[in-house]
């Protein structure tokens, strides 16, 4: 099953550094969300795939009775899901803000850290 | 508390007195100095017990293991070089503070100039007590950074910031050359002390990294000793206050130079190369030094070109290996700390009480400044090496070191005289043409100085006599100990105030016969000279200017590429190193993965639901208005999760649900009340280079999984998870037990940044009046409040 989930990475991956590279901040939000899918499939394949048994020790054993999914890339995932909704969410609201203030959604027009403009540095001492 | 112990309390006890100056200074005005030159004074009389010690061939030596594992020690090391560079610093130090007490009364920084003074006169008695390469290099930084914090001390003048910011640049970044030339030592010997490295000389030059430590030193000694071509921070840093001046630019630091050549004399010397590059370079300096001098007509100037010429005599005498050259270096040293210090005060005195410093605008003087006037003569005559002050010994030694037969000897010999001659017309020309002559109106009704400003001078002028008188314990103390440590065998000095009738007396002659006939043509030489440096046109000093301009100019234009404030290029940049970073090693190193085998027997819903998610990825690349976006992206979001379901981690797939709900519904809020168009509208000639980087990153995403799936698992961490979740953690659920427990620390980090996020966002929705703030940002919007503050800055 691994080489499908690496075809499905690879696409997630594209379809976000694609909507990345756009200079619309809207559409650089959807890549970032996306961007989270696929870095956690990503995680997910690295620790193979196995379908439907997860890792749970049932009742009166110690140890797992059979082959279960690997529960470690599960816990970073289940990390990772919530930090980049934090950092999406984020975002969001920044933009949100830049547009409100700045009344631009393409970072073309969002120049006031780093002015077209800025002349050079003074040549003094 | 032994000798070691109080020594190194010692070397601490500047740096106390820099903390107290401002306060003390502050409840005491300027009568703190008197105070404050009990640190200097306590210091010079705990040093000068050494002299005995020392005298009779020991060293006094201490310190700790400072980081062991790299064998570096914080020691000091006191032997008869040390010990006149330390009664030289704390001695003059303690008239310094004087001085400058008397100098600086009044100014609202006084203290903070008391306290860099002080700051100063610590890393310096660091520097040539310490034993350790690390810790002379760790004080020769700090002299740089104190001497850069004094010359710039009336930092409101751009000349005096420029000066600053030179003397830093010049003598810290020599001292980088000094740190690699010191760890090569280091290298090459396999010790960081000097005391152990004297004993290795042999082994040091015998090794083929020689030259290149000896020239990594040179580079660090010559920067600080201002000599040819680093020579131009000298004059520059004549912008310091006066007792700056005296003190760190021609008694004290500028030797630090000279001090380290002679710390490593028995090491790297005597050899064809160090008997080579030394006296060039000194000889060049000192003949730059004394025709530069000439040129002047500011009395500080002057005596900073003198200072120049007479380092450059220094780095020649150390360098040369002839009889009598250590020890003509020794005396000339002591002499022209005591005679320049000396000169440079009472140029500080005419300015205090003139207001002018410079040589044309004065005039009859000494009915006004009588004690001035004295004061200035017996420098000057020490300095023209006339009898009966230590200077005339000093060079007495000097002609005899140089007093050979052989073309260099002679070469540097007429290179002697004719550059003594003029430095001994300057010293008449700061010390005697001011005072003689008819009065000339200056800008300051001129009057003697106050007891303050004349007794570090008068001091100074006094020892060179006393020196001079009392040769035979002058010698016994300082001067035969000092040439012993540099020489690194046992040397006599016995030179006194009686003439020997030979070559260097007839030398002597003749270079204060040629000092009267310059002095007298003084006005003309300088007319010359102005010529023939404007015909020059270009120096060191403007070279300076144009490299400091260029590197600026070049790291303005390398900023403007790089960081040319477009988001799309940091992306473009960003995502493309990506995909190099991912394809080029797997083509590069033959690391391709084997050709994926793709399972036949997929059920029927999974494939569906990948096909779901690939739909919806394409739904919202190509999502022609809002909601088909955030719909789309929905989709993707959720097959996902009921992707993780299929495959066992039933946990994931809960989360996922949840964070893609709430996603969605955040996302319609905020897109519906902005009308944000997620389309793009870029021609397709801009967008094809984004998807063909994005391509790049996914093939190179895919590649680089199919081969890290293609080797074999390593389940260590897997195993150890499911042995233990349920025997030590006693939890059935293998995820979660990791989540809490094994991985508990990275859970609260992980609580911590979803905090801090909402914490920003709440801080950002509630920010209020937001369109003020970002135009206070706006460099170009002219608002009197900023305006105000800039101009205050400058």
């Amino acid at each position: 099953m691994e080489p499908v989930f690496a075809l499905l990475t690879g696409l997630f991956l594209t379809v976000s550094v694609y909507l990345m590279l756009s200079k619309s901040i809207i559409r650089m939000l959807l890549g970032v969300a996306i961007l989270g899918n696929a870095v956690n499939l990503l995680l997910f394949t690295n620790g193979r795939i196995l379908r439907e048994v997860p890792p749970v020790i049932a009742a009166g054993l110690d140890v797992p009775a059979g082959p279960t999914a690997n529960p470690l890339p599960q816990a970073l995932i289940l990390t990772a899901i919530v930090i980049s909704f934090s950092f999406f969410a984020f975002l969001l609201v920044l933009a949100w803000r830049a547009y409100g203030t700045l009344g631009a959604d393409n970072t073309d027009r969002m120049r006031v850290a780093e002015p077209e403009d800025g002349g050079p540095p003074p040549s003094g001492y | 508390m032994n000798a070691a112990g109080l020594t190194l309390l010692a070397l601490c006890l500047p740096f106390l007195g820099a903390l107290a100056a401002p306060l003390l200074t502050r409840i005491l005005g300027h009568r703190a100095a008197l105070v404050l030159a009990l640190v200097p004074a306590v210091l010079f009389l705990h040093f000068a017990g050494f002299a005995a010690e020392i005298a009779a061939g020991g060293v006094v030596s201490g310190g700790y293991d400072w980081v062991p594992s790299f064998d570096v020690r914080f020691s000091f090391l006191i032997d008869g070089l040390s010990l006149t560079f330390l009664l030289l610093i704390s001695g003059i130090g303690a008239l310094i503070v004087l001085y400058a007490g008397g100098y600086l009364r009044g100014h609202p920084h006084q203290g903070r100039f008391l306290s860099f003074l002080l700051m100063f006169m610590g890393s310096m008695l660091g520097l040539v007590a310490a034993d350790g390469f690390l810790m002379l290099f760790v004080f020769w930084e700090l002299t740089s950074i104190t001497s850069f914090l004094l010359i710039g001390f009336d930092h409101h003048r751009e000349a005096a910031r420029r000066a600053a910011f030179q003397a830093l640049l010049v003598t810290g970044g020599g001292g980088l050359f000094l740190l690699a030339g010191l760890i090569l030592l280091w290298t090459i010997s396999g010790t960081t002390q000097f005391s152990l490295l004297a004993d290795l000389g042999p082994q040091v030059k015998a090794s083929p990294f020689y030259l290149a430590a000896l020239l990594l030193v040179l580079v660090g000694a010559f920067t600080k000793s201002a000599q040819f071509p680093f020579h131009f921070w000298l004059p520059n840093a004549m912008e310091a206050p006066t007792p700056v001046s005296a003190y760190l630019h021609s008694a004290t630091m500028v030797k630090a130079g000279v001090y380290l050549l002679m710390r490593l004399n028995p090491v790297l010397g005597d050899t064809a190369a160090w008997q080579t590059l030394l006296p060039l370079f000194g000889g060049l300096t000192l003949v730059a030094g004394a025709l530069l001098s000439v040129r002047q007509t500011d009395l500080k100037l002057m005596l900073a070109y003198t200072t120049m010429s007479s380092l450059g005599l220094l780095v020649l005498l150390t360098g040369i290996g002839m009889p009598h050259a250590i020890e003509a270096a020794v005396l000339y040293l002591v002499a022209h700390s005591l005679f320049k210090g000396a000169l440079f005060m009472v140029a500080g005195i005419i300015d205090h009480e003139t207001g002018t410093r410079d040589v044309t605008q004065l005039g009859g003087l000494r009915r006004a400044m009588p004690l001035t006037f004295g004061i200035a003569l017996v420098a000057a005559f020490s300095m023209g090496g006339m009898a009966p002050f230590v200077g005339f010994i000093a060079k007495e030694e000097v002609y005899a070191a140089l007093s050979s037969l052989d073309p260099r000897s002679i070469i540097l010999a007429v290179l002697a005289v004719l550059s003594n001659a003029l430095m001994f017309a300057v010293a008449f020309a700061v010390a005697l043409s001011p005072f003689i002559g008819k009065s000339v109106n200056t800008p300051k009704k001129p009057h003697e100085a106050p007891a303050l400003l004349y007794l570090g001078p008068g001091l100074l002028a006094l020892a060179g006599l006393v020196a001079a008188l009392g040769s035979t314990t002058l010698h016994r103390l300082v001067s035969s100990p000092m040439a012993s440590a540099i020489a690194g065998e046992a040397r006599m000095v016995s030179l006194s105030l009686m003439p020997h009738l030979g070559l260097p007396l007839a030398l002597s002659a003749l270079t204060a016969v040629l000092g009267i006939l310059a002095y007298l043509m003084l006005t003309r030489l300088r007319c010359a000279l102005a010529a023939l440096l404007a015909w020059l046109g270009w120096g060191p000093d403007r070279g300076f200017d144009q490299a400091v301009g260029g590197l600026v100019r070049l790291s303005f234009s390398l900023t403007r590429r790089l960081q040319n404030g477009r988001l799309d290029t940091y992306m473009t940049v960003t995502f493309a190193m990506i995909a190099i970073v991912l394809l080029v090693p797997l083509f590069l190193f033959g690391e391709l993965p084997r050709p994926p085998i793709f399972p036949a027997d997929i059920p029927l819903h999974e494939l569906a639901v990948i096909a779901i998610a690939v739909i919806g990825l394409f739904a919202v690349l190509l999502a022609a208005d809002r909601l088909t976006a955030i719909v789309s992206l929905g989709i993707q979001g959720f097959s996902v999760a009921v992707i993780f379901l299929l495959y066992g981690a039933p946990d994931l797939s809960f989360t996922q649900f949840m964070i893609e709900t709430l996603t969605v519904v955040i996302l319609a809020l905020v897109m519906t009340r902005l009308r944000l168009s997620p389309t793009d509208h870029r021609p397709f000639r801009e967008t094809l280079p984004d998807a063909a980087i994005a391509l790049a990153c996914g093939l190179g995403a895919t590649l680089l999984l199919l081969k890290v799936t293609q080797a074999p698992f390593d389940g260590v961490l897997t195993e150890f998870f499911n042995q233990y979740s349920k025997t030590i953690a006693h939890g059935a659920n293998v995820v979660n037990v990791i989540i809490v427990d094994f991985r508990g620390t990275d859970t609260l980090g992980e609580i911590a940044v979803v905090m801090i996020a909402g914490l920003a966002i709440l801080s950002l929705v509630r920010l209020g009046g937001s369109q003020r703030r970002i135009a206070d940002n706006d460099p170009d919007a002219e608002h009197d409040d900023t305006a105000g503050t800039v101009e205050a800055r400058r």
